[in-house]
Formats: C-alpha cells, structure tokens, sequence
C-alpha cells in the first residue's frame, strides 16, 4: 500500500471516476493547474473538455453546475476555498438542494462541490473559516468532511456517484497529510462513521480537522487511565447516528469537538441528539469543544487559540468523568463578561 | 414566415392570455394559495421564443413563468392543479405557481429569485455542448434580473465558453413597483451585450412576429456554434407585479392611469389578432372556434384541478434523497 498526501487521494479518487464515467467532468477556477495540487495533471489525461477553467464568478459556475446535472452530467465544482461558497450560496441551497424536491421529484442533482474548509495555515478571516454547519442547515444536500486520504478518496468517489448534491469539504489545515491509500478500488459509503479509537471511559465525537486533536487527547487521556473512544463521523449530513448513540449508550460520557462555531455548530446538533437520545445513559453533562466565536485570526498563535486543541478535549473529556457542572450563576457572569468583551466596555 | 407558424404563435399566446385570465379570477376569489404574478401582456416573448424551439431544447423561467411552461407546450391540467397546490400538479403540490417545471419538455423551472435561473441556462447550455447534441438553452429574467450578479457573471462564462445560450431580457420596465429607470444605469438592458462580447438585440415585445424572427436568428447562431445573444423584448406589464397587490401595497400609485392605458393598447394579442385578419390569413370564425376551444380547455383545468386530492402530508417526506 502507498503513502499518498490528501490531495494526492483526492486528485486519484477525480481520475478513476472520470475514467470510469464520461458523464463526471471537473469544472472551476484555475482546475487545470490545480492550486490545491488535488486537480493537477488531470487536464493532460481528460482535456478542455472535461476540465473547464472558468472566470472568478462563483455564483454563475456553481448554477451552470446545477443545469449540467439537470440535464444529465455529473459536475464537480471545484470552488477551492469554503468561503467562497458564500459567493455561490443562492445556486447551492435554492437551486442545486432545492431542485428535486420543489420541482416534486421530477430531477436529480448529482453534483459535487469541492473546496477546503477551515483554519489552520494562517490564511485569515476570508479563507479560514469552517463553514459546513451553514450546509449541514441546508434541506437534501449532504455534507461530507473526511480527516484522512483514505477516506478522502473513498467518500469522494461515493460522493461524485451519488445522484443527489453533495458539499465535499477537505479541511484545509490537512491538505499535506499522508496516509495509507491502496491501490485498488474502493468505495467508502456516504452518512458512515469509523471507530478510530475503542474505550470504555468517554466518547469523543469529532470529524475533518480536530479528528487527529481528538486522537491526541486520548493518547494524553490514555496515560491518565482514562480510554477514550474516538469518532470520526467523517460525513456530517447525513450522519451516524446510531454509531454515536451506541457508544455513548457504553461510555456515558460526551464530548463533541468540532472547529465551527458553538452557536448552531456541528457540535451543538451532535450534542443536542445525544441530550435528546441518551440522556438515560449519561454520567455527566456533555460537554462541546467549538472554535472561539470570533473571527479567524492571521496571527498563528492567536489562530492556534481560536481552533480547538488535544488539550481543549483532554479539558472537555475530564469535566465528563468529574461529572461537576458550573453553577448557572458562575455561567450568567461568565456570559455578561463575554458581552462586556464584544461591546468593547 | 408561413400560415402554419403564425397560427401557431398566435395559439400558444391565446393559451396563455386565457390561462392566466382564470388564474386572476381564482385568485381574486380567494381560491389559490400563495402568490400569482401573472404574464398577461408579455405572451409575444414566450410564444415569440418559444416558436424557434425545438421541443428537446431548454428553457429557464422566472417568478412569472406560466407563459413560457404553456408556450413551451405545457399541461393545463397539472399547472393549474399546480397552482391549487394538489397532488396531481406538475411538482405534486410541493412547488406552486413559481416553480412550475416540466422536465419532459425541456422546461428547467420557473425561478422565485429575480436572476436565480440565469445560470441554470447556462450549464443546461454547457451540457448540451458537452454532449455535442446541437440543443440550445433559452433563459428568460426581466429587466430587474439584468442589475443582478448573477446577470453579468453568467453572460461572461456564457460568452468565454461560446455556448448555446439565448438570454432573453422581457424588459416590462418595472422591477416589483420600481421603474427601470429609477435603479437601471442604462436604457436599453441589450447594451450590456457589449460588455460581454456578444449581440444584443433589440425587439419590440410587443410583436411575436419580430420576437420570433430575432429568436430565430439567436438560436440559429447557437445551433452553429456561435455562442450567445442577448434578446431584449420591450413589454409592458398588463397587470401588478402580483395579484392582490392593491391590498398589500394599501392606495400606494405606483403607475399612471396614462401608462396603464398605453399598456392596455399595446396588447400582443390583439395586435396580432388584427393582422392576422387584415392579412387575411384565417377567417374570424375560425379564431373565434380556437378561442372557444381553449377557454373550455382552461375550464376543464379547473375542474380538474378542484376534483384532485390534496398531497397526503406523508409526501412532505417523498421526493428527497435518491
């Protein structure tokens, strides 16, 4: 088995699936070049007319995405950065998601948008934010957020042979990771998570970029006698319900570590279902680990303070096992000094 | 151009004037759900367009799209019980008058967001390249549409790609309740063309007989490879932006009784009425069966329509992943 960076995967999972279906063809910004190296070469094997450069113009080429499934293609829309999906959000929600269902079945949107997500390279505000829970929102799209080059590959293969839209997000922060990818065929199925880690102490729930912070925390965690079990949700939408529910209905203990914001964040939906689903089963509040609700910084010392870190989880974990809940009051002050913070007093 | 396609623009406009007729009578009775912005007064662009189509090309519509599904050939039956929202309508109920769309014509959608459908043509127009099928994509937007982004970029990558694309601005001269000229930096919509490399067309929309003869051309240009056009039909809104606005907008003016009256006089359907008698081309009698024809068939629409049952709530989960 060969050791292949992410964006290796990525750019292995384009060529088999262009070769295998005449229907699949790549299309966005600078595709043929290939910024992230994850479209690279591609153009020399499959041509202009299956790797389209396209003007700066997000919104127009994520349409023309939707009218080329529409009417028989399986586009990739490459739009490199998760941020600029904002530029292109009126044709994903209202258009790609929407179409099937308002249209009362009489279509099918089988098309993938491509970008990396998240923070971690010092790319500031407008390149590094984690935007999947503005998707993971959105009626029939599906949401897909692998943390390794295996299950880059895997899952982007499912998701370009899915009929429906599917949000390919590769966390930016992990684009030169390497990782065991065979050299045969495989496909990893869509709304499927993986146990990276088994334990009967906490569960930790995590996917994309803070999948390896939780694996360092269960190491740290490990050495305390405390064993962690570690999930990878890898697609967010839909999302392993029963592999979550399952594992904290063992442990008793939850911790949701994801790099959006708390407010509606990934972790907040993953959280709420556990309260909702397995409160009988819980030692101890659940507890998320979020990225600070600000803006994502340059700076990397004040950005490493934004994303969560291994020691936020090992922090998280072990309110879990102390079972101890903050007083609401402590929370009210702890609330009003944040306000007083966002209001510059 | 012969008798046949003169009839049969004439046809598809009486289609819809009668249609969307009945759908302002139901709708001020209070009998449809939702919202209704009826095309009355622009029936010369759909039909005009839709004339020099092919029945396997595409079209893309707007908020006020029942002409352009009725001139593309579409069923009264499943539009109008589209419209009462039931379970037999084109979309089962789920999608109403804005977003009427009958795949097996060719016909993309209609759009509730002002410009929203312009790409959509664009990549239908992009795929039928990629097939090599020599299928052209017609995107209608109004004049409101053109001063949106989604306006400039799509007649750029449109351009750049060369693809079989007819952009067709109806400029009614209205965007909602404000004048075109109030928030439009140009005139004529057709000029922007020029920004993009391409023709821009002017027609008078109130003439099926020149929309079809500039559609003709624009498509004919596409099929060859030539790359897009913009069209831009000058029209008048017959009606408000949408029915009942009176009640929303509380005594707000917004038009004068003068331009309501020159819209009235510039009626597509009776200036193509009048010619076609003048010209002799068919006897009155002959229209006068047509015109009773189709106004039975709107009637058996509605009927249709108020038989068929609601969607069982159940389907609310229907019509979701595959």
């Amino acid at each position: 088995m060969a050791k292949k960076t992410y964006v290796a995967a990525i750019k292995d999972a384009l060529a088999e699936e262009m070769r295998r279906d005449s229907s699949v063809f790549l299309i966005g910004e600078d595709v043929r070049l290939g910024v992230f190296a994850g479209t690279r070469g591609l153009h020399a094997e499959f041509g202009d007319r299956r790797v389209i450069d396209t003007p700066i113009s997000e919104l127009a080429v994520a349409g023309a995405g939707v009218g080329a499934a529409i009417t028989g293609l399986r586009p990739v829309v490459d739009l490199m950065f998760g941020t600029f999906l904002y530029l292109a959000l009126d044709q994903i929600v209202q258009q790609a998601a929407s179409a099937r269902y308002m249209f009362g079945g009489q279509t099918r949107v089988p098309i993938v948008y491509m970008v990396q997500n998240g923070g971690g390279i010092s790319a500031g505000a407008h390149h590094s934010q984690a935007v999947h829970p503005i998707f993971m929102n959105v009626p029939l799209l599906k949401v897909v957020m692998p943390s390794n080059p295996y299950d880059a590959k895997g899952l982007l293969k499912a998701a370009i042979r899915d009929d429906n839209p599917v949000i390919f997000l590769s966390p930016l922060s992990l684009t030169g990771v390497r990782g065991e990818v065979p050299d045969e065929e495989y496909v990893l199925p869509l709304g499927k998570g993986e146990i990276k880690r088994p334990g009967r102490d906490v569960t930790i729930c995590s996917a994309g970029a803070t999948v390896p912070a939780a694996l360092k925390a269960s190491q740290t965690l490990a050495v305390e006698g405390i064993e962690a079990e570690v999930i990878d949700l890898r697609t967010l939408k839909p999302w392993d319900e029963a592999l979550v529910l399952e594992s904290v209905a063992k442990t008793g203990r939850f911790v949701a570590v994801d790099e959006s914001k708390p407010i509606c964040g990934a972790a907040s939906e993953w959280t709420a279902t556990v309260a909702e689903k397995a409160f009988a089963y819980l030692k101890a509040p659940p507890q998320r680990v979020s990225g600070k609700d600000v803006a994502s910084p340059f700076s990397p010392v004040l950005e490493r303070a934004v994303i969560p870190s291994a020691d936020d989880v090992v922090m998280a974990a072990k309110r879990t096992l102390l079972g101890a809940q903050e007083p609401i009051a402590q929370s009210h002050e702890a609330r009003d000094s944040n306000q007083a913070l966002v209001h510059g007093s | 151009m012969d008798n046949d396609k003169i009839l049969d623009i004439y046809t598809r406009m009486l289609r819809i004037r009668r249609f969307e007729e009945q759908v302002g009578i139901l709708f001020a009775q209070g009998q449809l759900p939702g919202f209704v912005h009826l095309y009355i007064g622009e029936e010369a662009i759909a039909a005009g367009v839709c004339a020099a189509l092919r029945d396997d090309d595409y079209i893309v519509s707007t908020h006020r799209g029942h002409g352009h599904v009725i001139a593309k050939g579409g069923d009264f039956n499943r539009m109008m019980a589209e419209l009462f929202g039931k379970a037999t309508g084109y979309c089962k109920g789920k999608g109403g008058s804005m977003h009427i769309a009958d795949f097996s014509i060719g016909m993309l959608g209609a759009c509730g967001i002002v410009g929203g459908g312009i790409p959509l043509a664009v990549g239908a127009g992009l795929s039928a390249a990629y097939r090599g099928t020599d299928q052209v994509a017609v995107s209608f937007f109004g004049d409101g549409a053109s001063n949106e982004g989604s306006f400039h970029e799509s007649l750029n990558l449109a351009a750049v790609m060369k693809l079989p694309v007819i952009f067709v601005c109806e400029n009614n001269r209205y965007g909602e309740f404000t004048p075109m000229e109030k928030v439009t930096a140009v005139r004529d919509i057709a000029v922007r063309a020029t920004g993009y490399g391409i023709p821009g067309v002017i027609v008078d929309g109130t003439d099926a007989l020149a929309v079809y003869d500039a559609a003709a051309a624009a498509v004919a240009r596409a099929r060859n490879g030539e790359g897009p056009t913009l069209i831009e039909a000058k029209t008048h809104r017959r009606g408000g932006h949408a029915e009942g606005e009176k009640a929303f907008l509380a005594g707000g003016v917004y038009r004068s009784q003068e331009e309501l009256a020159e819209a009235q006089l510039k009626d597509p359907l009776l200036i193509m009425h009048r010619r076609m008698v003048a010209m002799h081309l068919i006897a009155p009698d002959v229209l006068e069966e047509l015109d009773h024809r189709i106004t039975q068939a709107v009637a058996e629409a509605v009927a249709f329509a108020r038989r068929s049952p609601d969607p069982e709530p159940e389907a609310i989960y229907e019509d979701t992943w595959i």
